[in-house]
């Protein structure tokens, strides 16, 4: 007689949060866990968007010869009525051969269905998402780890500057590295990969020039607008950090938490403008936001060339900041 | 009585037109009337309807003239837009219309208020129009209002006759506002200075106290910025003086056509999500609120910046000692003391900041930062 060992996944799994790698791994990993005690389970992939009804109820009910099942219900978010109709009648009754895992991004959308799942005992997997550079920072530290590979922080923040937007591509880049080369993983390994590529925003633009940055402000601009960045955000976002820089600057000192609030700013947004005052006098702040005004006027069709126009208002706002310091 | 005594101060063009109505020889199947917004195209435009549909050539009194002249002639379409642009499916319908023959009326009358506006994704409404104002149908007239000739592409300027409106004395306006509404008369004359004889914003700041505070407001900003911060903090108060007046004029009635649009669709107004035939509906609407709302925010804000650009004028007036009236006579305290701080040079550049600010926000600049470029351009000399 054989011994059927203990299952350890629950009936109900439920993997719930934005963040698509995170939630494909986790149902990576509750599936291998599902074939550890029933390899020849039959996996069932139902998608939300083209659910029809009554297929749950296929799928869940026992079938004649026996064995084990797993169904995995992707994107409850996007489920129709019918779908979480189907769900609850199941969850209502389950069947015990039957491993139901459900995934859900975000919203209100299934919510009383994730409610019933939570009551029924579900596992629940978080995959919150990542969006910070810590997190990303974090998160690639995490994947050297689980390969048993050492990186340098240096390594790490070269590689996030390199492919930080798009967290699957940044686990990607990870895999690549740890597949393809041996030893510490160091910031000259990741320039050797991934040199010249720089994913920059409109805000690490208008850092740089703000710092009075020339060269590295027009080297992120080149960038920005090389891997598609329009140059109408960029210079809303310039605009937005002087006006910051300037309400800062004129709301005088007091507790970063006060000026905030009457602001209408967050603290640590006070703290960076604080921080970045240093070394601007009030008048250059002024002829800069004209300079980025302009800018905007060009970039929205009153000139020809919008990168030309982004360029010169930076080429003022580091040129004001220089000449703010030396004063 | 006649159908032109509300077109105040325009004798010629009313004379032009008028001669039009009553003389075969004179007339012609499409019109251009440009004047400075609130000069009243478009109450030259309807009136010019009415004296053509009218048998009597512009009585005032029967029922042809009436209907023209309050949009529910069957034979005169009036075609405004209350978004940013006229789309080019509207004008192939009115080109379509434009080919029928006057149902009831002597002549079918296609007026386009905003003629100027004949430009979503560029030239495409305006060229849509010109084969239809090229090869005249029989018995149908344009009539096409503009604030100038220029805002006007040149094929259809050439295809259709020029007349010109002048901005009416303001002496002219607050007649009218004694008149037609009622209005007393320092009252009517403050409110037509003020407005700089905009017929309809002298008529709105004469009723609306809040437009008056409003206005004032705007106009004490003038003289007042010193550093740059507070160059900033006077463009962001200037923004929200506007986004307030919009807000409160757009709030209530997006409301009540919600509502309205609820009741006629059968819907259920308090269910927490609507059937998807509902919701699309609804999206349509607030579409288009969003339009509105945006062409009104924009108005409102240049409208303030016409107020504000009229206190730097009248310094200026005193400067020069012309013998002209003063836009702000009610204000002239604050008109001396501008002009004792700022010389008549620095007065210009004011002057042109403000001009710089209107384009920059016609052009889709985001007004805050116009305005901020502009406040720090009015900084006093220190």
């Amino acid at each position: 007689m054989t011994v059927t060992p203990q299952r350890t996944v629950p009936p109900l799994v439920l993997i719930t949060g934005p963040e698509g790698i995170l939630a494909e791994r986790a149902l990576t990993s509750v599936m291998a866990e599902v074939r550890v005690t029933a390899p020849d389970v039959e996996v069932v992939r139902l998608q939300a968007a083209g659910y029809e009804p009554g297929s749950l109820m296929v799928h869940t009910s026992p079938s004649l010869f026996g064995g084990q099942k797993a169904v995995v219900v992707q994107d409850l978010d996007e489920a129709s009525d019918e779908l979480q109709t189907d769900l609850l009648a199941f969850l209502a009754a389950p069947e015990p051969d039957v491993t139901l895992v459900v995934t859900h991004k975000s919203g209100q959308r299934g919510k009383k269905v994730l409610d019933t799942l939570k009551k029924g005992g579900a596992r629940v997997i978080d995959c919150p998402a990542i969006k910070t550079d810590r997190d990303k920072t974090d998160f690639a530290t995490n994947e050297f780890r689980a390969a048993r590979r050492r990186a340098t922080p240096e390594a790490v923040r070269a590689l996030i500057e390199a492919v930080g937007k798009d967290l699957r591509e940044l686990s990607a880049a990870c895999q690549q590295l740890v597949s393809d080369t041996t030893g510490v993983i160091d910031e000259a390994l990741v320039e050797k990969y991934h040199g010249g590529k720089v994913e920059a925003t409109g805000f690490r633009v208008a850092d740089a020039a703000v710092a009075g940055n020339t060269g590295e402000a027009l080297r992120l601009l080149r960038h920005a607008i090389a891997t598609g960045v329009d140059p109408v955000p960029i210079v809303a976002v310039l605009a937005q950090q002087l006006r910051q820089l300037v309400r800062v600057g004129h709301a005088g000192r007091g507790r970063s938490a006060d000026v905030a609030r009457d602001l209408g700013m967050a603290p640590w947004q006070v703290d960076k403008a604080r921080r970045a005052l240093s070394g601007w006098d009030a008048e250059a702040l002024g002829r800069s936001i004209q300079a980025v005004a302009a800018a905007d006027f060009e970039v929205k069709g009153g000139g020809r060339d919008p990168v030309y126009a982004v360029e010169r208002a930076i080429l003022t706002i580091t040129r004001e900041r220089q000449g703010s310091g030396q004063r | 009585m006649t159908v032109w005594r509300d077109v105040i101060g325009q004798d010629t063009a009313v004379a032009t037109l008028h001669r039009a109505a009553n003389d075969p020889d004179s007339m012609t199947h499409a019109w251009l009337l440009t004047g400075p917004p609130g000069s009243g195209r478009s109450v030259a435009a309807r009136a010019f309807a009415a004296a053509l549909q009218c048998p009597n050539g512009g009585c005032g009194e029967c029922r042809e003239c009436r209907t023209a002249i309050d949009g529910s002639h069957a034979d005169v379409d009036v075609i405004a837009t209350e978004g940013l642009s006229i789309k080019v499916a509207l004008v192939r319908d009115l080109v379509q219309l434009a080919a029928l023959r006057p149902s009831v009326g002597r002549w079918r009358i296609i007026i386009i208020e905003d003629a100027d506006r004949l430009t979503a994704f560029s030239d495409a409404p305006a060229n849509a129009l010109l084969k239809a104002l090229e090869e005249p149908t029989p018995r149908t007239v344009w009539i096409l209002c503009a604030p100038s000739v220029e805002d006007v592409i040149i094929t259809l300027r050439s295809r259709s006759r020029h007349v010109r409106l002048r901005t009416p004395p303001a002496e002219a306006v607050a007649e009218l506002l004694q008149r037609r509404d009622g209005v007393d008369a320092p009252m009517a004359l403050y409110a037509a200075r003020a407005a700089q004889s905009h017929v309809g914003l002298a008529r709105r700041l004469a009723r609306d106290e809040g437009a008056r505070i409003r206005r004032r407001e705007v106009i004490s900003l003038a003289g007042k910025i010193r550093g740059v911060g507070h160059a900033i903090d006077a463009a962001s108060d200037l923004a929200k003086i506007a986004e307030d007046e919009s807000g409160a004029a757009s709030t209530e009635r997006d409301a009540a056509e919600r509502q309205r649009l609820m009741e006629v669709l059968g819907a259920d107004p308090t269910a927490r999500t609507q059937p998807p035939h509902i919701r699309s509906q609804l999206a349509a609407l607030e579409k288009d609120q969003k339009a509105r709302a945006t062409r009104y925010a924009r108005d409102v804000l240049d409208r303030s910046l016409l107020d504000l650009l009229s206190i730097y004028r009248d310094a200026l007036v005193l400067h020069t000692g012309a013998p002209i009236d003063l836009v702000n006579q009610d204000a002239m305290a604050a008109v001396q003391q501008l002009a004792q701080a700022m010389s008549p040079e620095e007065l210009l550049h004011a002057i042109d900041a403000i001009g710089t600010a209107r384009e920059r926000i016609g052009l889709n600049v985001n007004p805050l930062l116009a305005l901020e470029a502009m406040a720090l351009s009015l900084r006093l000399p220190s």
